[in-house]
């Protein structure tokens, strides 16, 4: 039921945002989400994007991971 | 077009590291649960139930929102299909859900208007396609799914579209990891929690559950970088015996959740005790409309009477889901019940545990 990979909004007309989803456009509602705007990516259920990627905690995320498991230093300036 | 850091997420050397370290920590046996119908598929598909060490083992639980559905209320959905004028509206996994007497495949193949919907507003377009009859969705799923039910049913208010209603069979994820818990023999060293419907409920929803018994507990994703994450913090709690309820999904969960997506539910629908498939009825576990909703209720606004209701014959999908059972201990895997002719909904939908095991032959 949960498309797991976020999609990012090319457009918004309204409450409806337009996704790109692998190069094909898609309609998704944004009556659940508080403060989408064009170029966020966000998560989406059954036609409606439910929440907003946060890129800066994904990026933290990795970083302690590459830390905790001593990957450090791979790559960089990716 | 993805995000270039999701590459990451799915690099094979953070994935490597991450097994040989959870094969370095962990000594003793334990059982995890994932509670996500789409986290069971995402361990399936990455194989790694295979490159886990023999210490971990992994059950799928409640997670599936077809499964879950008593059969009861697929009898129900059924009987409402049958009814004079009526529309049904669902989402695809229920198609072919056998009930005690028939299907809604079965129904639409004997003449029953009964369409497969992307989402709600999908089936309130029908509903405004077609104002002589009435159009009925069929609600299943977690607080994931939820919210977009009551968003429909608030547009359909709004935009007066009284011929949609819904019904509603939605279940919530942590009273069921209560009854999970209170079930006899059911052994759990740890759980996954689901993503998705972490992003509505936050990791706040969970705390009165983690309070009371202390079993490990990790929100995550649903990368292999996720999923791994989380076993190897839980292996980490289990062998330090330092239980605590973390977020390995802090790019979509916050502690709050989508308190939009929250409050729309709230406004819509108040809790009831619900039914279970395997678990039985759990209390405050269901979504009920709300009364000033009630022109929008089918089950208001139907008499839906279901007699005779049995589970499929030597189907143990509940055990299965309540991680009693393995699929390949009921007699009827692969015998009788495969994805093509399924006898108990485990089979049915894709997100199912028999499904599962069938497809990425785990057994
Ligand atoms: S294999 Fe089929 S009959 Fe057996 S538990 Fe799974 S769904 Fe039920």
């Amino acid at each position: 039921m949960c498309l797991a990979i976020p999609s990012k909004i090319t457009k918004i007309d309204n409450q409806m945002a337009t996704i790109d989803v692998d190069g094909v456009q898609r309609e998704v509602s944004l009556l659940l989400l508080a403060d989408a705007q064009v170029g966020d990516y966000v998560i989406v259920h059954a036609g409606f994007a439910i929440q907003k990627v946060d890129e800066a905690a994904a990026k933290e995320t990795l970083k302690l991971l590459r830390e905790a498991l001593s990957l450090m230093g791979r790559r960089e300036g990716d | 077009m993805s995000i270039k850091y999701m590459d990451e997420y799915r690099d094979s050397e953070i994935s490597r590291k991450l097994v040989e370290k959870i094969g370095n920590l962990s000594r003793n046996a334990i059982r995890l649960m994932e509670v996500c119908g789409t986290h069971t598929v995402a361990i399936f598909r990455s194989g790694i139930r295979s490159v886990l060490p023999e210490t971990i083992t992994l059950l799928s639980g409640p997670g599936c929102p077809v499964c879950v559905t008593d059969q009861k209320e697929i009898d129900a959905f059924i009987e409402l299909a049958r009814t004079k004028d009526v529309i049904i509206t669902t989402f695809g996994d229920l198609m072919r859900v056998p009930g005690t007497f028939s299907s809604l495949q079965q129904e639409r193949a004997d003449g029953r208007d009964i369409r497969v919907v992307y989402s709600t507003f999908d089936a309130l377009e029908v509903a405004k396609k077609n104002p002589e009859k009435k159009v009925v969705f069929l609600g299943i799923g977690f607080e994931t799914t939820a919210p977009t039910i009551a968003a429909a049913i608030l547009a359909a208010v709004q935009r007066e579209i009284e011929n949609f209603l819904v019904i509603s069979a939605h279940k919530l994820v942590p009273p069921a990891l209560e009854a999970l818990v209170a079930t006899a023999n059911v052994a759990i060293d740890g759980f996954i929690l689901p993503g998705h419907v972490s992003v509505i409920i936050g990791l706040k929803a969970y705390q009165p559950f983690f309070e009371k018994h202390r079993i490990p507990s990790v929100v995550t994703g649903f990368e292999p970088t996720d999923i791994l994450q989380a076993i190897l913090i839980l292996v980490e709690q289990v062998e330090k015996k330092y239980p605590r309820l973390e977020n390995a999904y802090q790019r979509a969960v916050t502690f709050d959740g989508n308190a939009k997506a929250w409050n729309m539910m709230q406004e819509v629908f108040e809790t009831v005790d619900a039914g279970w498939r395997g678990l039985g009825v759990i209390p405050q576990s269901g979504l009920k409309i709300r009364e000033r909703f009630r022109a929008h209720d089918a089950a208001r606004v139907f008499d839906i009477q279901v007699h005779g209701t049995q589970d499929p014959r030597g189907c143990a999908c509940g055990e299965i889901l309540t991680g009693l059972k393995t699929p390949p201990e009921c007699p009827l895997y692969k015998t009788r019940c495969s994805p093509t002719d399924p006898v108990g909904p485990c089979m049915v939908s894709s997100e199912g545990t028999c499904a599962a095991y069938y497809r990425y032959h785990a057994d």
